[in-house]
């Protein structure tokens, strides 16, 4: 993203990325409420998807090159930090743990 | 522009929400689970603020290395079950709340009341950039204006990777980090994701310690990367986690602050000042220095993660 | 102009199916649902976010970076999905 946007197209991505962000905040508020183990862990997948959208697009709208380099980061993080969460969670007792997944 | 400013406030909205789940959630994997997504949002944050090497670094640490040293301290304090924590009597509470509310209302008066325009060093830190070599402020401010520091910093690193491994038992001193039992297989969904995201972790890692010369980027973020790999492979069982007595670990973990004492030392010689850089050898020997940090970091974060040494040494 | 607009459109259809995705994610009754809203619907949106600012960035660096980043989106998508499969298929009461 080389050049930074005209004016109005800037406009139009910034507000794509501020639909995403109100997608991920609504996902977050449901996530983290929710009443099992498994939705907690979702939160970490939904940062690496919704976030990485918004990240895109803010990037694309202010011209920052940067924020393509800051999406792949965080696209390996959000899976190394969903796989740790979900792994994390196992006991050695656990059934899941012993049978081949 | 109006849209950049409802979707400023938006962003706030969310990051403050997060936060105060984190705050009153009742389990503390609940929380841990919080705080990873409050990292990675804080990325955004920073990228916001066109701060793109501290959401480089805020990904990596806060939203991945931190997050699963909570998990694993949390994990280790509970044997593992997400039962409810105890919680503290109700004054004691009310105190706590109160200071942090003060704390965090002394923080935003000071932010809100800077002078307008704020007093920067920033015109003249990149007027003198030139004569590093260097494209990126934040490398030039890192390793050459204030390198002082970034030595500092590192060395605190193995420090505090001392003050883990000074936790063992005397028994096991010396051995191997990692629970006694850990003999359960990986489910292999987790072994297929660290076969696939190490190779590409190390050439992004490896990126963006290049980048970091003249773009956002750096050593620390790559080698915070580069630790949350191998930590992914440990979990998996693709690789042991080493005995802390090993040679070649310790040897990692020292080359990085060591190389640079050793250039920082020759500065007296060449260039008349310790930590200074005779102009045209400034480039190379930051990257060298950069390089070697960026495995000393990497050992440093993943073996803070991995923990105190449990087993006795093979 | 017309790249303009086909940025935009993919953008827009990128952002319908990440409303689909949140829309699954809020309404449906269970975690294996909702994570099937979420890494499915989200990860189409994810692309077709990037497939829309291909246009605007510089081959052949940038437009790589946008691919890898969604390819490696997609695939550890897929495996995280399974790997929280696996924690909600547990029995037992688990808060």
């Amino acid at each position: 993203m080389p050049r930074r946007a005209a004016p109005a197209m800037a406009d139009l991505l910034l507000a794509a990325a501020c639909f995403v962000l109100v997608m991920v905040a609504l996902g977050l508020v449901r996530i983290l409420r929710g009443p099992t183990v498994a939705d907690r862990i979702m939160a970490a997948q939904l940062l690496g998807t919704g976030g990485i959208a918004t990240l895109l697009l803010i990037g694309a709208a202010t011209g920052m090159p940067a924020a393509v380099d800051v999406a792949l980061a965080l696209a390996l993080l959000a899976a190394f930090a969903s796989a740790a969460l979900a792994y994390g969670t196992e006991g050695p007792d656990d059934p899941g743990a012993t049978d081949r997944g | 522009m109006s849209v950049a400013w409802a979707f400023d406030a938006i962003l706030a909205g969310t990051v403050l929400g997060v936060a105060a789940w984190i705050v009153v959630a009742r389990e503390t994997f609940a929380a841990v689970a919080g705080f990873i997504a409050y990292g990675l949002l804080l990325a955004l944050v920073w990228v916001r603020l066109a701060a793109p090497d501290v959401a480089l670094t805020e990904a990596a640490i806060g939203g991945g290395v931190t997050g699963v040293l909570l998990l694993g301290a949390a994990a280790r304090l509970r044997g593992g079950a997400t039962v409810p924590d105890v919680w503290p009597a109700a004054p004691l509470r009310l105190v706590a709340g109160a200071l942090c509310t003060v704390i965090a209302a002394a923080l935003a008066a000071v932010v809100l009341l800077l002078p307008e325009p704020a007093p920067t060093l920033a015109p003249q830190a990149a007027a003198a950039l030139p004569a590093t070599g260097l494209g990126n402020p934040v490398t030039g401010v890192l390793m050459a204006y204030r390198a002082l520091d970034t030595l500092l910093e590192k060395v605190v690193l193995v420090l505090a990777l001392i003050g883990v491994w000074s936790l063992a038992q005397d028994a096991s001193w010396g051995g191997v980090p990692g629970p006694q039992g850990r003999a359960a297989r990986a489910p292999d969904a987790l072994v297929f994701l660290a076969r696939l995201l190490p190779p590409v972790g190390i050439v992004v890692a490896v990126y963006l310690l290049w980048l970091g010369a003249d773009e956002p980027g750096g050593a620390f973020q790559g080698g915070a990367l580069l630790a949350a790999m191998w930590i992914l492979m440990m979990m998996a069982g693709l690789a042991a986690s080493p005995a802390v007595s090993d040679r070649r670990l310790r040897l990692a973990l020292v080359v990085g602050p060591a190389v640079f004492l050793a250039i920082g030392l020759a500065g007296f010689f060449s260039a008349g000042a310790f930590l200074a850089y005779p102009e045209p050898w400034a480039k190379p020997l930051i990257v060298l220095v950069e390089a070697a940090k960026i495995v000393s970091v990497a050992a440093a974060l993943a073996l803070l993660v991995a923990g105190p040494p449990q087993r006795s040494p093979r | 102009m017309i790249l303009d607009l086909f940025s935009l459109l993919a953008i827009a259809a990128g952002g319908f199916f990440f409303l689909a995705g949140t829309v699954g994610l809020l309404r449906f009754p269970d975690p294996l649902t909702r994570l099937h809203a979420l890494t499915k619907a989200d990860n189409l949106g994810l692309g077709l976010v990037v497939l829309g600012l291909l246009p605007r960035v510089d081959w052949p660096q940038g437009g790589l970076k946008l691919i890898v980043v969604w390819l490696l989106v997609l695939l550890t998508g897929a495996t995280v999905g399974q790997l929280v499969a696996r924690v909600a298929q547990r029995p037992g009461p688990r808060p």
